[in-house]
C-alpha cells in the first residue's frame, strides 16, 4: 500500500495535489464544524426545553461523543465510497485532521492571536472589519496604530512591582523551593516505601493528594493555619502546636510581618500535593534498576547512604530530571492554591494570579496576554527539549 | 553476625518509623477535614478536632457560693483549705488534691466552680452539616438558646451535577477525537504526518492561559459563556495534546503483524481502529481517561472563566472556593463541602489507581 500510493504522489499533476490538499483541509475542518453545530443546536434545544441537568448530562454523552463517532464513521464512509487513489489520500485527514483543527483553534492560533493583543493597549487590537484593508489600507492601518502600544505592555510586565513581586515568588519560592521539596520528598518515600513493611499502603496515602482539587487542599491547609484569638482555644493544628510551645497564634499566609516568608505555607501546600506525583515515578525507576548491580555495591562493602547516592541516583537521573522539569513548568502555573488562600494579597501574588487579574478583573487584554506570553517563553526551553528527544525517536 | 542481625532491625525500625511518620504527616491534614466535617458546629469552633480523641479536661463538680461561705473578694479567702487572692482565683488554683478552683463571673457576683480532671472525648457526631451544604433549600435549625435561625442552603447536590455534566463529555470526546489521530499517526502515512506531530508534541507544555482571552472573545461572538458546551469544548481542547500524545505512544507499539494480517484479510482503517485497536488500548484510554477525569473535576481557572458567575451551572470548586470567599469562618461548610468534592475522585482514584499510575508513567508533561 505505500508502495501504490509513493508512485501515485509522484504522478500527481500541481492541478490535482491543490485539489487534494483542498479537499483535505475541508475535511479536517468539516468534520469539527459540523460536530460543533450538532453539539450547538441541541445544546439550544437542550437549553430551551429547561431540561433537567441530568437530562442535559446524559444527552450530552450519547449526543455528543455518539454525534462525534457518527461523523467519523459517516465521513470516513463517504471518503471509502471513493476511488482508492482518492481514498488512501483523503483517509488519514478524517482520522487525523479533526484533532488538529481542534489544536488549531484551542492552542495553536491563539498563541499566535495572544502574542498579536498582546501589543495593543487595555482592549487589545480595536475591531476593524478586514474590508476596510481593501477600501481604505491607510485608514485600517491607522486604526490599529490608534491602539498600537508595541513593547510597551512588556516593559511594564517587568518593571511593575506587583510583578517584580510575582517573578520573586514563582522563581525563588515556587521554582526555588517547592520543586526541590517536591523532589526531595518523593525520593524519600519512594526509596523507604521500598524497603518498608507496608509499601503499598504508604504509598497509596501519599500519592491520595493527587485526587484532591487545589481549591479542596486549600480549605484543608485553611483549616490547619486557622486562628481563633489569644486565650481561646486554637481550633488550627499549627496554631495549636504553636501556643502549645509558648508562642503567638498567627493567620500564617497571611501573616504579612514575616512577608515574604509567608509564601513558604502555601508552598507546603503543593509539596504536600505534588509528592505523590515524584514519588510514583520514582518509586517505578526505582524498581528498575538491576537487584545485581546493588547486592554488588553491598557485598563491596558500600553503605546504605553511599548505594543512594552512588548507585540509585546516577541510575534514575533521567526520572529526577522528568520529574523536576514536570513540577517546575506546573508551579510556574500556579494559580488555585494562591488565588483561593490569600487571593494573592500579602505579597504572595505569582505570575497566573497577575494575569487572571489583570485579564479578567481589570479588563486590561493587552497587559494580561503579555503576562500570558511571558508564561509561554518560559517553558519554550522544555517544549524544545521535548522536541528535541522526539526527533531523536527512530519511529518518524 | 549478631551485630550485623541487630543493625538490620535498627535500620528496619528506622524505615518503617520514617515512613510512617511521613504518611502520618501526608494523612492528618486529611483525617482532620474528614473528622470535622462530622462534628456539630459549635464544636468545630470552640474544640480542636482532635478533641474526639480522649483527653483530660475540667469539669465542675461543685458550684461554692463565695457570699454565703461569708468571704471577702478584695483579700485573701481561703476555701477547702487553700488560701488565694480574687486575682489567683480567677486564673485557677490547683489543689494538692489535683482539684482546681476557679472564680466565675465578677468581683462582686460571681461563683467559685470546684472542678475535676477527667477524662473525656467530644463525640457529638452529626450529618447536619453534609445536609446544609448538600441542599438547595434554605436550612433551619434551633439554636442551643431556643431561636430558630435560617440558612440559605448551598446546593451542593446541584453543583455536584454540574461538575458531571462538565466531567464525563470533557473526559468522553477528547479521547475519542485523539484516538483516531493517535490510530493515523502510527498507522497511516500521508504529507506533513511529522510536521503535525510536531505539533502535538510543541503544544504539550504550552501553558493554557495563553489561550483563554482569544477563547474567550470567540465564545462571545457565539454567544456560547456560560455554558456547558463551552468547557466540553475547551477541555478537549486543552486535553488533546496529551491525549494524542500517550495514545499514539501507546497504539504505535502494538504489534505490527497482527494489523498487516487484517489488512490482507481486506479490513478497512476504520475496521481495524475500531475492531482492533480500540479493544486493544482499553488500558492507554483507561489511563487517560482517569487523567483526564480528575483533571476537568478538580479544575478551577477553566470554569471560572468559562462558566462564570451563574450560581446555577457552577462546578463544585467552584461553590467550594465561593464559600472560602464569603463564609471563611463557616468551618462546619467548609469541611462538609471540601469532602464532598473530593469523594468521587477518590473513589475513581482508589479504585483506578493502576490505570492512572500507568498513565503518569507513560511521559506526561500538560500544559
Amino acid at each position: 500500500m505505500q508502495y501504490l500510493e509513493r508512485r501515485a504522489s509522484m504522478e500527481l499533476s500541481p492541478i490535482a495535489r491543490l485539489v487534494t490538499n483542498l479537499l483535505r483541509i475541508a475535511l479536517a475542518a468539516l468534520i469539527p464544524l459540523i460536530a460543533f453545530y450538532i453539539l450547538y443546536q441541541g445544546f439550544l434545544f437542550l437549553r430551551a426545553g429547561n431540561a433537567s441537568k441530568g437530562v442535559i448530562t446524559l444527552i450530552a454523552i450519547v449526543w455528543g461523543v455518539g454525534g462525534v463517532a457518527i461523523l467519523y464513521w459517516v465521513f470516513n464512509w463517504l471518503v471509502e465510497l471513493l476511488p482508492l487513489y482518492w481514498t488512501t489520500r483523503l483517509q488519514p485527514f478524517v482520522f487525523v485532521g479533526p484533532a488538529m483543527a481542534i489544536l488549531a483553534w484551542y492552542l495553536f492560533l491563539p498563541s499566535l492571536r495572544t502574542l498579536w493583543i498582546s501589543l495593543y493597549g487595555k482592549d487589545g487590537p480595536p475591531g476593524i472589519p478586514l474590508s476596510l484593508l481593501f477600501s481604505s489600507p491607510n485608514e485600517f492601518i491607522a486604526l490599529l496604530r490608534a491602539q498600537f502600544v508595541g513593547l510597551g505592555n512588556y516593559i511594564a510586565v517587568f518593571t511593575d512591582r506587583l510583578m517584580r513581586e510575582a517573578f520573586r515568588n514563582n522563581i525563588f519560592f515556587w521554582i526555588g523551593v517547592a520543586t526541590p521539596l517536591t523532589v526531595i520528598f518523593g525520593l524519600l518515600v519512594a526509596v523507604l516505601a521500598d524497603r518498608s513493611k507496608f509499601e503499598n499502603f504508604a504509598k497509596a496515602m501519599v500519592f491520595m493528594p493527587m485526587a484532591i482539587s487545589f481549591v479542596g487542599a486549600g480549605v484543608i491547609w485553611n483549616f490547619i493555619y486557622e486562628v481563633k484569638p489569644v486565650g481561646s482555644p486554637q481550633i488550627g493544628l499549627l496554631n495549636a502546636i504553636v501556643v502549645g510551645l509558648g508562642g503567638q497564634p498567627q493567620a500564617w499566609p497571611a501573616y504579612t510581618a514575616i512577608s515574604p516568608w509567608n509564601n513558604l505555607f502555601l508552598v507546603i501546600i503543593v509539596v504536600w500535593l505534588q509528592t505523590g506525583y515524584a514519588m510514583v515515578l520514582f518509586s517505578a525507576a526505582l524498581k528498575g534498576i538491576p537487584e545485581e548491580i546493588i547486592e554488588a555495591a553491598r557485598v563491596d562493602g558500600a553503605n546504605e547512604m553511599e548505594v543512594f547516592f552512588r548507585i540509585m541516583v546516577p541510575s534514575i537521573r533521567g526520572t529526577i530530571i522528568t520529574v523536576t522539569t514536570t513540577v517546575i513548568i506546573f508551579t510556574l502555573k500556579i494559580f488555585d492554591v494562591v488565588w483561593v488562600m490569600t487571593g494573592g494579597q500579602f505579597g504572595t501574588d505569582v505570575i497566573a494570579t497577575q494575569f487572571y487579574r489583570q485579564s479578567f478583573i481589570a479588563r486590561n487584554s493587552g497587559y494580561g496576554s503579555a503576562i500570558a506570553i511571558v508564561l509561554l517563553i518560559a517553558v519554550i526551553p522544555v517544549m524544545v527539549y521535548n522536541l528535541r528527544r522526539f526527533g531523536e525517536q527512530e519511529a518518524f | 553476625m549478631k551485630s550485623s542481625r541487630a543493625q538490620r532491625i535498627r535500620g528496619l525500625l528506622l524505615v518503617n518509623g520514617v515512613l510512617l511518620l511521613l504518611v502520618l504527616i501526608w494523612l492528618i491534614p486529611v483525617v482532620g477535614l474528614l473528622v470535622s466535617s462530622f462534628r456539630d458546629r459549635f464544636d468545630i469552633q470552640t474544640t480542636p478536632w482532635w478533641a474526639i480523641l480522649p483527653h483530660r479536661k475540667w469539669e465542675v463538680v461543685e458550684k461554692i457560693d463565695p457570699r454565703a461561705q461569708g468571704l471577702d473578694a478584695s483579700g485573701p479567702m481561703t476555701i477547702n483549705g487553700i488560701t488565694a487572692t480574687f486575682e489567683e482565683l480567677r486564673a485557677g488554683v490547683t489543689t494538692p488534691e489535683g482539684q482546681r478552683l476557679q472564680w466565675i463571673g465578677n468581683r462582686r457576683i460571681g461563683t467559685i466552680e470546684v472542678q475535676d480532671k477527667v477524662w473525656t472525648v467530644s463525640w457529638k457526631f452529626t450529618l447536619d452539616n453534609y445536609k446544609q451544604v448538600l441542599q438547595g433549600k434554605s436550612f433551619v435549625y434551633t439554636r442551643e438558646d431556643g431561636t430558630v435561625v435560617t440558612i440559605p442552603g448551598d446546593n451542593f447536590y446541584g453543583a455536584l451535577l454540574n461538575s458531571i455534566a462538565v466531567a464525563l463529555p470533557s473526559t468522553l470526546i477528547p479521547i475519542l477525537i485523539a484516538a483516531f489521530a493517535a490510530y493515523g499517526f502510527a498507522w497511516m502515512n500521508f504529507p506533513g504526518r511529522r510536521l503535525m506531530f510536531i505539533l502535538v508534541v510543541a503544544l504539550l507544555v504550552v501553558p493554557l492561559q495563553i489561550a483563554l482571552v482569544p477563547i474567550l472573545r470567540d465564545y462571545a461572538k457565539l454567544n456560547l459563556n456560560g455554558t456547558f458546551l463551552a468547557i466540553w469544548l475547551a477541555h478537549t481542547g486543552f486535553g488533546l495534546p496529551l491525549a494524542t500524545y500517550l495514545l499514539f505512544n501507546y497504539i504505535s507499539t502494538l504489534p505490527r503483524e497482527t494489523l498487516e494480517s487484517a489488512f490482507i484479510d481486506g479490513a478497512s482503517h476504520f475496521t481495524v481502529f475500531t475492531r482492533l485497536i480500540l479493544p486493544l488500548s482499553v488500558p492507554a484510554l483507561a489511563s487517560f481517561a482517569i487523567f483526564q477525569f480528575l483533571w476537568v473535576w478538580n479544575d478551577y481557572l477553566v470554569a471560572l472563566i468559562f462558566l462564570g458567575g451563574d450560581r446555577n451551572f457552577q462546578v463544585v470548586t467552584m461553590r467550594l472556593a465561593a464559600i472560602v470567599g464569603d463564609r471563611g469562618q463557616d468551618w462546619h461548610l467548609l469541611t462538609a463541602g471540601a469532602f464532598v468534592t473530593m469523594v468521587l475522585p477518590l473513589i475513581v482514584f482508589f479504585s483506578l489507581q493502576r490505570y492512572f499510575v500507568r498513565g503518569l508513567l507513560a511521559g506526561s508533561i500538560k500544559g
